[in-house]
């Protein structure tokens, strides 16, 4: 071992290390942004250390240094234009492209060593050797193109630039993306065989697949999509690693790849959907239409923003309870000021959180501390529910499912067995709402139904304003 | 590196990553998933080892030049808005009193 070996092993080891306690530090509120910049200091000291090995035994020619620089410069500073620039409210789809983005990366390192084998790599071959170099070409093309293609649906469907089209609905879709499948399998025993050329049928097939399997998912599931992939593009990191014969690549690919797989857990689990049923079970409307979820409304109080503000001003308890809805209008800020003057009147305000509020589970908690909203009043699901009974008024802002008591009454409605929060318990409940259609599920809401809940039909944003000038009006809070 | 020994590299490691995410409070959840998304660019180093490799191949010098901007896009984004995210949560402490 001469030194430039040792010099990048330690730093390697040391990469390696830190990462990990990036990873652990991120699942503590405390520690968790000096653990984000943990692990990109990481990452900044694993190039270098590439570098300097490079620099160290075959120098780097000039003309790399150009194509590095350049690759480097451009990539960083989109990168860096749009997380600073996008707002917090399109987190999800942000982080689909930008995990798209990783796992184009991985594909383009394979079939660039496919098309043109590296030089060095030759000296030692033999049969084994470049079985596996095929096998795991072939794997990061499979999974970099499933994770890229796969990551861009899920973005524009969160964006809303694309809908669910009507066929991947029916049990066509099962077909199609087995007919892919196979095209994909078919492409790399091919590859192995030893016809170079298959490398673009498998590239195609696996774009096609990635497209194929997340179009028909619903914008409910999106979010689970959206860690499925990201763990996805650490297995195809970690292919990359084999291809490349960088065992520091292997170990963060592997990380991130198991990780994400548990994060997919514990977000499938907020929900009360099986991973299974995600992937495979189309959107939750398409499976509702023939249960009992589908129906008219018949009993809907609606109330003004006047008796809305009526109500809140007799109140000891609020719960205030935030949807994706609230974030679309920007509300979060002007929701902060009603709550302000609640407070000031005496009035204990609390946030009711659900674990998928928002799009992604701790969405919301983001967005509300954005709008300066203490961390100490925004209660999770389990510790909340036991208080609304004791709750005055509850006010429902651009939530939906989270607050349907078909998921605990209904047995046989798609939500059935989802955690909820019981908001039907309190004495009062507003639902701050744009108009009738249904939540993310697509299905009927019984709480709009219930006796104690009126609709406060508006965009959340302005009904909010109108409520702090009622209780300006009525006196609540100084100034 | 043999292929066995890179297999036991990939064992430990996808080890680890179950290990490490034990008990995560939803608030973290997705700047967890975000964080996590950057440091899979970490491909950007696979993307370097192509050009420091490919010499005067120009065709392989792009292809390299391309992935790694696209690495590093996932890197430098995935960073900073995990970070723009944090720092929602760190600021409350001292604008309360």
């Amino acid at each position: 071992m001469n030194l430039p070996v040792i010099i990048k092993f330690v730093i390697d080891l040391l990469a390696v290390l830190l990462l990990a306690l990036g990873i652990k530090g991120l699942s503590k509120v405390k520690s968790a942004r000096d653990a984000n910049r943990l692990a990109a200091f990481a990452m900044s000291l694993s190039v270098v250390g590439l570098l300097s090995y490079y620099l160290g035994t075959s120098g780097i020619a000039i003309q790399s240094w150009i194509w590095i620089i350049i690759g480097s410069i451009i990539g960083s500073l989109f990168g860096a234009i749009l997380a600073k620039k996008v707002p917090m409210t399109s987190m999800p789809e942000t982080v689909a492209l930008f995990n798209g983005c990783g796992g184009m990366s991985s594909l383009l390192v394979a079939l660039g060593v496919a098309i043109f084998p590296i030089s060095g790599g030759q000296e030692n071959f033999d049969f084994f050797k470049s079985l596996i170099n095929e096998i795991s070409i072939s794997v990061s093309i499979f999974v970099g193109a499933i994770t890229f293609t796969g990551s861009i649906v899920a973005m524009a469907k969160l964006q809303g630039w694309l809908s669910t089209p009507g066929w991947t609905q029916s049990k066509v879709r099962h077909f199609v993306n087995i007919v892919f499948g196979v095209a994909s399998l078919i492409a790399f025993l091919d590859l192995i065989n030893g016809n170079t050329s298959s490398i673009w049928l498998l590239v195609i097939v696996s774009s096609l697949l990635g497209i194929g399997v997340t179009l028909p998912i619903g914008g409910a599931d999106m979010p689970v999509v959206i860690s499925l992939l990201n763990s996805y593009s650490g297995i195809a990191a970690a292919a990359a690693g084999f291809v490349v014969d960088s065992q520091l690549l292997i170990v963060a690919g592997a990380m991130v790849g198991a990780a994400g797989l548990i994060l997919t857990q514990v977000m499938c689990k907020g929900m009360n959907r099986s991973l299974v049923s995600v992937l495979f079970g189309g959107s939750l409307s398409a499976q509702s239409t023939a249960s009992s979820g589908s129906g008219e409304y018949t009993n809907i109080t609606s109330c003004s923003v006047e008796e809305c503000a009526l109500t809140l001003e007799a109140a000891n308890k609020v719960i205030i309870v935030p949807g994706y809805g609230l974030a679309v209008a920007q509300a979060q800020h002007t929701l902060r000021e009603v709550t302000k003057k609640l407070e000031q009147n005496g009035i204990e305000v609390v946030y009711a959180i659900h674990p998928v509020a928002g799009r992604m589970p701790g969405h919301m908690n983001v967005l509300l501390a954005e709008a300066d909203v203490p961390y100490e009043q925004l209660k999770e699901m389990d510790v909340v529910n036991p208080d609304f009974p004791a709750t005055d008024v509850v006010l429902v802002l651009g939530a939906n499912d989270v607050v349907n008591p078909q998921a605990k009454n209904d047995s046989s409605s798609p939500l059935y067995g989802m955690p909820v929060l019981d908001v039907q318990e309190a004495r009062t409940v507003f639902v701050i709402k744009r108009g009738m259609s249904a939540g993310y599920s697509g299905i009927k809401n019984d709480l709009f139904d219930l006796p104690n809940t009126s609709m406060v039909f508006g965009d959340a944003k302005k009904v909010l304003n109108d409520l702090i000038g009622e209780l300006k009006d009525l006196g609540v809070g100084e100034k | 590196m043999s292929f066995i020994s890179l297999l036991w590299v990939l064992l430990l490691g996808s080890l680890l990553g179950l290990e490490l995410i034990g008990k995560v409070p939803p608030t973290l959840h997705t700047p967890l998933m975000s964080g996590a998304n950057a440091i899979s660019g970490i491909t950007m180093l696979a993307a370097l080892t192509l050009i420091v490799k490919a010499e005067d191949n120009i065709p392989l010098l792009i292809i390299g030049s391309v992935s790694l901007g696209f690495a590093l896009f996932n890197v430098v984004g995935g960073f900073f808005v995990t970070d723009r995210m944090l720092a929602m949560f760190s600021r409350k402490p001292s604008n309360k009193k």
